[in-house]
């Protein structure tokens, strides 16, 4: 895949996630994520853009514990961008997989093909509805909005957009001042929350960015990667110094 | 003059022309009995709870069902190609055997296809109402529009099924009523009542019965019929790659195609079997669809419970040969053992197992043999798509993702709804229209009657 301006990307290094959920919470806030309740949870559908899952090796009595982030891996190959029967989730020239809100029906076959599961529904109305009283029914909770991100509506598909309107406020500003992005000007709200400095933004084509940089890693590897999905999102496996550990 | 009998009469009683337009005219003509109130009632109730949910969907959103973020697709979909599946009765039946020169088919095809028009219309609900955003629906419509204009993406499965449904609706309803002409003119001519000669006559087209009129009945009914017998292969095909164009596991694979066309014209002959049972009993019609008929539907049930068993064999086989993880947890961890045991073995034992049943001459003659065997058919084709839909999204790549699905009533009451609306329109179709193609009957009357020997 050939990107002739900004490829953006994302790396998470393993080994300095401590799973603290920073990510989490900041991205919830940044993106108007609605919060739905202990119920709808349980029913397993969560609105989180991130979320961080855990897995455990060893014995249970002295287990290891890993934690990985799972974000929407902006695959350049992406299983759910051909099925959409009206084109509502599509690619863009920097390389993002980007969710046309108005456009989208709902069919929730993206939902099915994604094989990391990232895509996020809206089962109900969760804006002004007294029935999801959290942060997007009453005035007091809607302070909490941000005004550069849409509200969803009921029926429609949502996702990590990599921050996409932190990426335009930043090229903007570049363009107005008359100079080019500068690496790491961008930030998340993951990245930007990540007390540990565990995931790095920035843009893939530019071979110095720092991002760039950690894709060299030999420890990097990607999620699924047999599928070949051909994902933005770039892992540092975690490495254990059990020697260590035992003395 | 050797004389070997592969087939008995067509119709049974020597019957004369005037006696077959009665009897198969009769019960329009008569005023139906308790059981057909009784019934009616019955599916209207369901319908009635299935508009009930229909509209909690509608009005509160998705989020009323049981599906959730791994599950995306649940009793609605398997629903949906369920119906789909039976809904290839008709023209499987009209199609099929109309090549195949089987001229028995003439005293069922007619309420084959009425079968197939109104299954295809309970199963094009679903996929309008699983859509989260159903007032927007025409979005996935092809047409040069003033939103840009946007077009659909032609590349989706969805934007191919929807086309291919479309299609499929519009094709077997014309080769239904069109084939129905003959028939509302001899309506038209018996009736006493002139409400019902205007109704019939409207229906009927002017038709006359002039040599024009049939020769141009004929080559409709030829080229109608080559459109529909593309359809039979191309509806189900296409829905199946609704699943095959997908990456998950027991979705991605080339055998879908021919094994969901064969999976359908199965669940459409059982629906069509079980139909006929209780039609020829209800309606003392056994001269017209004999022992003979049922027969014949059995036998072709059998062949193809051996090309599903077939088919699911091969399927656990290539998960297993091709050493794909995913592909072997789904078949060997999450259908054969684990949470969705019941259905998959419910599949193979209705599908593959209890058919063979057919193959003893008893059964195929006993009217319980043949309906308990053709409901299981049934039942065993809704947990064949049960086990497609829902079984490869529940447990996938990754394990965190890992879901179980259960369906709330508001689901349940959908399908149940659209088992009513099935029901009634079914029964309304044999209070109105003539259950059987007379005019093609009267044809066949001569065939294999000792006078004619």
């Amino acid at each position: 895949m050939k990107y002739d301006g900004f490829h953006w990307g994302l790396a998470i290094d393993l080994n300095l996630c401590v799973g603290c959920n920073s990510c989490v919470i900041a991205c919830q806030a940044e993106n108007n994520i609605p919060v739905v309740g202990k119920e709808e949870v349980r029913r397993r559908r969560i609105m989180h853009w991130i979320k961080i899952d855990r897995y455990y090796s060893d014995t249970p009595d002295d287990p290891k514990v890993y934690f990985q982030p799972i974000t929407c891996q902006h695959c350049d190959n992406a299983p759910c961008e051909n099925v959409c029967p009206v084109s509502a989730t599509n690619h863009s020239s920097e390389g993002l997989n980007q969710m046309t809100y108005n456009r989208c029906i709902g069919t929730k076959y993206c939902i099915n093909n994604c094989p990391y599961k990232v895509r996020r529904f809206n089962w109900f109305r969760y804006t002004n509805n007294k029935a999801f009283d959290f942060n997007t029914a009453s005035d007091l909770g809607k302070m909490v909005l941000n005004p550069d991100v849409t509200v969803r509506e009921r029926g429609v598909v949502e996702k990590c957009s990599f921050c996409v309107q932190r990426i335009q406020e930043k090229k903007l500003q570049a363009k107005l001042e008359n100079r080019t992005l500068r690496d790491n000007e961008i930030k998340t709200a993951c990245m930007q929350a990540c007390p540990a400095g565990a995931i790095i933004f920035g843009n893939l084509n530019d071979r110095n960015s720092k991002v760039s940089g950690i894709f060299e890693n030999p420890r990097r590897y990607h999620l699924l990667e047999e599928l070949h999905t051909l994902p933005s999102v770039g892992y540092l496996t975690k490495v254990w110094n059990d020697e260590e550990s035992k003395s | 003059m050797y004389n070997r009998k592969i087939r008995g009469p067509l119709v049974e009683g020597n019957k004369t022309f005037s006696q077959i337009s009665k009897e198969i005219l009769s019960p329009m003509e008569t005023s139906p009995g308790l059981w057909w109130y009784v019934a009616f009632g019955l599916a209207s109730i369901a319908a009635v709870f299935g508009f009930y949910a229909i509209y909690i969907t509608v009005s509160r959103g998705i989020g009323t069902w049981g599906v959730n973020n791994s599950v995306g697709w649940g009793w609605e979909i398997v629903n949906f190609v369920w119906w789909i599946g039976i809904g290839h009765a008709g023209t499987a039946f009209s199609i099929f055997l109309l090549i195949l020169r089987q001229r028995w088919r003439t005293s069922i095809n007619r309420a084959a296809e009425a079968m197939t028009v109104i299954a295809v219309m309970s199963a094009a609900l679903f996929p309008a109402l699983h859509m989260g955003r159903v007032w927007l629906a025409f979005y996935i419509f092809p047409y040069p529009n003033t939103r840009g204009p946007l077009w659909v993406n032609f590349n989706s499965p969805l934007f191919w099924d929807f086309i291919a449904i479309t299609a499929y609706l519009l094709i077997s309803f014309s080769f239904w009523y069109l084939g129905m002409l003959p028939d509302f003119a001899t309506i038209r001519d018996r009736t006493k009542s002139k409400i019902k000669k205007a109704i019939y006559a409207f229906f009927g087209m002017g038709w006359t019965g002039s040599s024009h009129h049939w020769i141009r009945f004929e080559s409709l009914s030829f080229i109608l019929g080559g459109i529909a017998a593309v359809l039979v292969v191309s509806v189900h095909s296409i829905v199946s790659t609704d699943f095959a164009v997908g990456i998950e596991p027991g979705w991605h694979t080339t055998l879908f195609p021919p094994y969901f066309v064969v999976g359908a014209i199965f669940s459409g002959f059982a629906m069509v079997m079980t139909l006929m049972v209780i039609v020829r009993k209800i309606y003392k019609l056994t001269d017209y669809i004999t022992d003979n008929h049922m027969d014949a539907i059995a036998r072709i049930l059998v062949f193809i419970s051996l090309i599903m068993g077939t088919a699911y064999t091969t399927e656990v086989f290539i998960a297993w040969y091709s050493g794909n993880e995913y592909e072997m947890f789904t078949f060997f961890r999450n259908r054969i053992t684990g949470d969705y045991t019941f259905q998959f073995w419910g599949m193979i034992i209705c599908n593959a197992l209890i058919p063979q049943l057919f193959w003893f001459r008893k059964v195929r003659r006993s009217w319980v043999g043949l309906l308990a065997v053709s409901l299981l058919i049934n039942l065993g084709m809704w947990f064949e798509r049960f086990n497609i839909v829902v079984t490869s999204l529940s447990k996938d790549f990754l394990p965190s993702n890992w879901v179980s699905y259960n369906p709330t009533y508001i689901e349940i009451g959908v399908y149940l709804g659209t088992l009513g609306l099935f029901t009634a329109g079914i029964l309304l179709f044999f209070r109105y229209i003539p259950i059987m193609a007379i005019s093609e009957v009267k044809s066949v009357a001569h065939i294999g009657n000792k006078k004619d020997d």
